[in-house]
Parts: structure tokens; C-alpha cells; sequence
């Protein structure tokens, strides 16, 4: 069984149809990437699964449980993290408020070796805990808003364009970090423009195109494939 | 001429705390939903008629009554946010501020039908020796607000500034989507500041009461409108700004009285709003409005 399943959902924005009957899979300790040009969907399809918009028909399950009408809280707490598009840091926030609010549903006691897990793994934020997410630069906030995220211990992390506007020696960076998350175990759905990158890490994908899935498979297979070589991956 | 300056800077402290209360209610609740409350001000009418109430009708001890009068402000605030703005939540601002005036005209008229238009004499609520300092004397009752507010304002830095609660407020009103997918309940935390402003609003309410022990169905009305004042002057949405300015507009007021010029109090607090508007809307300490990109 998935441990996210998302089945045939109809999302609208008032009248626009947004996403048109997308059905798709996330298997435990799975990396798994949508692809697709500016407007196909990926981010709308991210926020239907935690709760900030509501498909028209469809389903999403998660560990079994339909998430139709859960709060975005209460999913967040049944384990759901999503670092939404453009990092959405707090940015009048401290780097340690900022990671002390992505243990918002956990248990206090929870908060301190949270904290350490998450400086072991970026090292550059720990420097920085005092200093305000403002005064960050746009590779430490994408680190910061990764971070807080791990900091719900999550079953199921969603990234939304992580890489968006790095330079790409962060770019780099932040896919050696979602490489080493999915070693320790963590469990991806990754959307991303950088057809490249995002196929090269990931187990398997899903082609978006207005609102539909187009093509699927592995990661290599999409990489492969003629079709998403000349649309995604320039030529 | 110097005695009767700083009498006056005591005055101005005094009443400039009392804005300070309410005007921290006006920038909490327009920093999380952007909505001027326009019913805040009538809160503290509210919290006046359950001071009233409760002494000259039930006979109960003065602290009692006060203690009451908090409550029941901090209460009716969240009941207001539940009844009125919650139904509101996706609709635009407008909206929220007609609501919000309806609100205000709601609590005044209908406490006008209830006790009737006049003004209701509140009982003495609290003496004690006043403090001399050389031709200066500072009444007992002076002495207390500035206690009194000075421990609140303490007491809610540290609420916002380190407590769980407090951060999750300061996170909804940075931005209410990422809030939510940290696992923050808008409704909890929307709610929980609409008490804690509401709560200031019925502390202000008592110590207004005990410089000027009158309630009447209006006399929200005037001193919310000053306080909003100071808080946009402060910058609205900006708890240290409504903090500062509270005390400016009540510094402003008795330094106009001290010149003699009392008839113009109300006419200088107003003057201020639209020097502040034109020259400088952010206020003093309020955050350039950012272009969301």
C-alpha cells in the first residue's frame, strides 16, 4: 500500500481547471519528482495533498487515511511536511524561531534534539541561529525552510522548487541534500522545473502538462525518453 | 510653570498608558487579519458598564468587579471574532471593516437601550497615598496605571516574544499560509490574539475608570479613535510602536493642555493622524509595506 496515493483529482481556481483528473503514487522510502513547464500544475497539485486548496472530485489518501476536508494543521501533524515555493521563511523571524515553528505540533521535549539533527545537517544554519531568515541569503533560506520542515519528523516531505533562483552551485547543494535525506530514509515528492536534476535523484516521475499526467516511469526511463528529453531537457 | 509641566508629563503618562493598552488591541489584530477593529474601542465601554454593574448593582467588592470587567472584555472579544470577522475570513477587507463599524454601532446603541443614553457614576475604585515630589504630588490612582500597564506591556513582550503561542501569532501574521503548513490552527491563534488585545482593552477600561469614573454608552468611541491614532502613528501592526505611541499621543495631549490650549486636545491628537498619514504612514516604527513579488 502507498503511502501517499492521490486519485483522480478535478481541482478548479473559480472557473479555471487547473488539474484534470491526476492519479498518482508515493511509496515509503521513495523519492518521487513531477516535472512540467511553468503552470502545469505541480504546485496546485502539492497544496491539494496538504489541505491549503480542495479538489472538486478525487481522492487523497495518506497512510491509508483520506485527507478530503483535514485541516492543513492536522495534516501537518499526521505527518506531512511541505516546503512550499519560494521558501516562505519567516522572514522577521530568528533562524531558531523559524525551526522552533516547524516542531509546531510536536511535543516540546522534542524541540532540542530536533534542533541538533537539523544544524548536524546544515551546519551553515547553526552559525546563523540568532540572525533574523531576512537577512539570509536565498541558498540558507531554501536550507532553513528544508530544515524546518524536518523539523515535524515528517513520513512525507514535499518540496516545491527548491532550487527556484539559486545559482547553480547551490543548486547542487540542495540536491546533495535531498540525496542524503533519501539515503537516511526520508520519504520525497519533489516538484521541480530542473527536469535534470530533479530525474537524476529521484526513483521515479511523473510528466505534468496542463493539469495531466502525460508520462511516467523511473527515473532513468525519463531520462531516456524522447519525448521529455526534447520538452524538459533541452533536446 | 515647571511644577506645573511635569504635573502635567504625569498626566500625559497617565492617560498615554491607557491609549498604549488599546492601541496594542488595534495593532495586534491588524498585524494577524488586517482588519481595523473598529468595535475595540467600544470594548472598553463594555468593561466600564460590567465595573458599573457590578459595584453599584451586586454590590460587589471594587478588584472583584475589575477583575470581572477583564473577563468579560476579553471574552466578548473573542466573541466577536467568532460571530462576526471568523464567517469573514476570505471575503474582502472591506468587508471585515464595515462589519467591524456595525459591530462598534451594535454594542453602543445597544447599550444605550439597555442603561439608557446618560452617563452611570462609578463607585470609587481604589485609594491610597499619593507620592510627593517637592511641589509635585502624583495621585495614587496615576501611580497605578503606570504600574499596571508597564507590568502588561512586560508581560506581553514576553508572551510574544518567547512563549509557543506568541511565536505562532507572530508567524500567522508574517504569513498565514506557511504558518499553516507548520501545523499552526489559524482559528486557535486568531482567536487567542483577539483575546489578549481584548484583555489589554479591559485593563485599560479599569484604569481609565479609576481617573475618570463615568460610563456611558459613547465614551468608547473617543478614546478607541485615540488610541487607533496612536497606534498608526506608532506604526500599525507593530506592538513596541503602538507602545510608543500611546504615551506620545497622551504626552501630546497634556503638553497642549499645559500650554493652556485644552480646548484643542482632541483637535492635536487628530492633526497628528493626518501629519502621520501624509508624511510618514509606516509610523514611527512600522515596517515599509513590502511588494509581494
Amino acid at each position: 500500500m502507498a503511502l501517499l496515493s492521490v486519485s483522480d483529482i478535478n481541482v478548479y481556481y473559480g472557473a479555471i481547471h487547473a488539474i484534470k483528473g491526476v492519479s498518482f503514487e508515493v511509496n515509503e522510502g521513495e523519492v518521487v519528482t513531477l516535472i512540467g513547464a511553468n503552470g502545469a500544475g505541480k504546485s496546485t497539485t502539492l497544496k491539494t495533498i496538504s489541505g491549503l486548496l480542495h479538489p472538486k472530485t478525487g481522492g487523497v489518501e495518506f497512510q491509508e487515511k483520506s485527507l478530503l476536508g483535514v485541516k492543513p494543521h492536522k495534516i501537518v501533524e499526521m505527518g506531512l511536511a511541505h516546503v512550499p515555493e519560494g521558501r516562505r521563511v519567516f522572514l522577521q523571524m530568528s533562524v531558531e524561531e523559524n525551526l522552533e515553528m516547524g516542531a509546531y505540533t510536536r511535543p516540546g521535549s522534542e524541540v532540542d534534539p530536533g534542533l541538533e539533527k537539523v544544524y548536524a545537517q546544515f551546519p551553515r544554519l547553526k552559525e546563523r541561529r540568532k540572525q533574523t531568515a531576512g537577512t539570509l541569503s536565498g541558498g540558507e533560506q531554501q536550507m532553513l525552510a528544508m530544515g524546518r520542515a524536518l523539523m515535524s519528523s515528517p513520513r512525507l516531505l514535499m518540496l516545491d522548487e527548491p532550487s527556484m533562483g539559486l545559482a547553480p552551485i547551490l543548486v547542487d547543494q540542495i540536491f546533495d541534500i535531498i540525496q542524503s535525506l533519501h539515503k537516511a530514509g526520508t520519504t520525497i515528492l519533489l516538484v521541480e522545473q530542473n527536469a535534470q536534476m530533479a530525474l537524476s535523484v529521484a526513483d521515479r516521475g511523473y510528466v505534468l502538462e496542463t493539469g495531466k499526467i502525460v508520462t511516467s516511469g523511473t527515473g532513468a526511463e525519463l531520462l531516456n525518453d524522447e519525448s521529455v528529453k526534447k520538452a524538459y531537457l533541452g533536446g | 510653570m515647571f511644577s506645573t509641566i511635569v504635573s502635567q508629563v504625569i498626566n500625559g503618562l497617565q492617560s498615554g498608558s491607557i491609549y498604549a493598552l488599546v492601541a496594542l488591541g488595534y495593532s495586534m489584530v491588524y498585524g494577524i487579519i488586517l482588519l481595523l477593529n473598529f468595535a475595540h474601542g467600544d470594548i472598553i465601554m463594555v468593561g466600564a458598564y460590567v465595573v458599573w454593574y457590578s459595584m453599584s448593582n451586586l454590590g460587589l467588592h471594587p478588584v472583584v468587579s475589575m477583575l470581572l470587567a477583564i473577563i468579560a472584555c476579553t471574552l466578548l472579544g473573542m466573541l466577536i471574532e467568532k460571530l462576526a470577522y471568523t464567517p469573514l475570513r476570505s471575503a474582502p477587507r472591506l468587508s471585515l471593516l464595515i462589519t467591524a463599524i456595525g459591530v462598534s454601532f451594535l454594542l453602543e446603541n445597544g447599550f444605550q437601550l439597555i442603561f439608557g443614553a446618560g452617563a452611570q457614576t462609578v463607585p470609587t475604585l481604589v485609594s491610597g497615598p499619593s507620592l510627593s515630589l517637592g511641589s509635585v504630588t502624583v495621585s495614587f490612582p496615576a501611580m497605578l496605571t503606570l504600574v499596571v500597564s508597564i507590568l502588561s506591556m512586560a508581560a506581553l513582550t514576553f508572551l510574544v516574544q518567547k512563549t509557543k503561542l506568541g511565536k505562532a501569532m507572530r508567524a500567522v501574521s508574517e504569513d498565514m499560509g506557511a504558518a499553516q503548513l507548520m501545523g499552526i490552527s489559524l482559528n486557535r491563534t486568531i482567536s487567542f490574539t483577539f483575546a489578549v488585545g481584548s484583555a489589554l482593552a479591559g485593563i485599560g477600561s479599569v484604569l481609565y475608570l479609576c481617573a475618570y469614573p463615568q460610563a456611558s454608552p459613547t465614551m468608547g468611541s473617543m478614546l478607541g479613535l485615540k488610541a487607533f491614532v496612536a497606534a498608526v502613528l506608532g506604526g500599525i501592526g507593530s506592538i513596541p510602536g503602538a507602545m510608543v505611541g500611546g504615551f506620545a499621543i497622551g504626552l501630546a495631549e497634556a503638553l497642549v493642555s499645559a500650554a493652556g490650549l485644552s480646548v484643542w486636545k482632541d483637535g492635536v491628537v487628530f492633526a497628528i493622524l493626518i501629519v502621520v498619514l501624509l508624511v510618514k504612514p509606516t509610523g514611527l516604527l512600522g515596517k515599509p509595506i513590502v511588494e509581494k513579488v
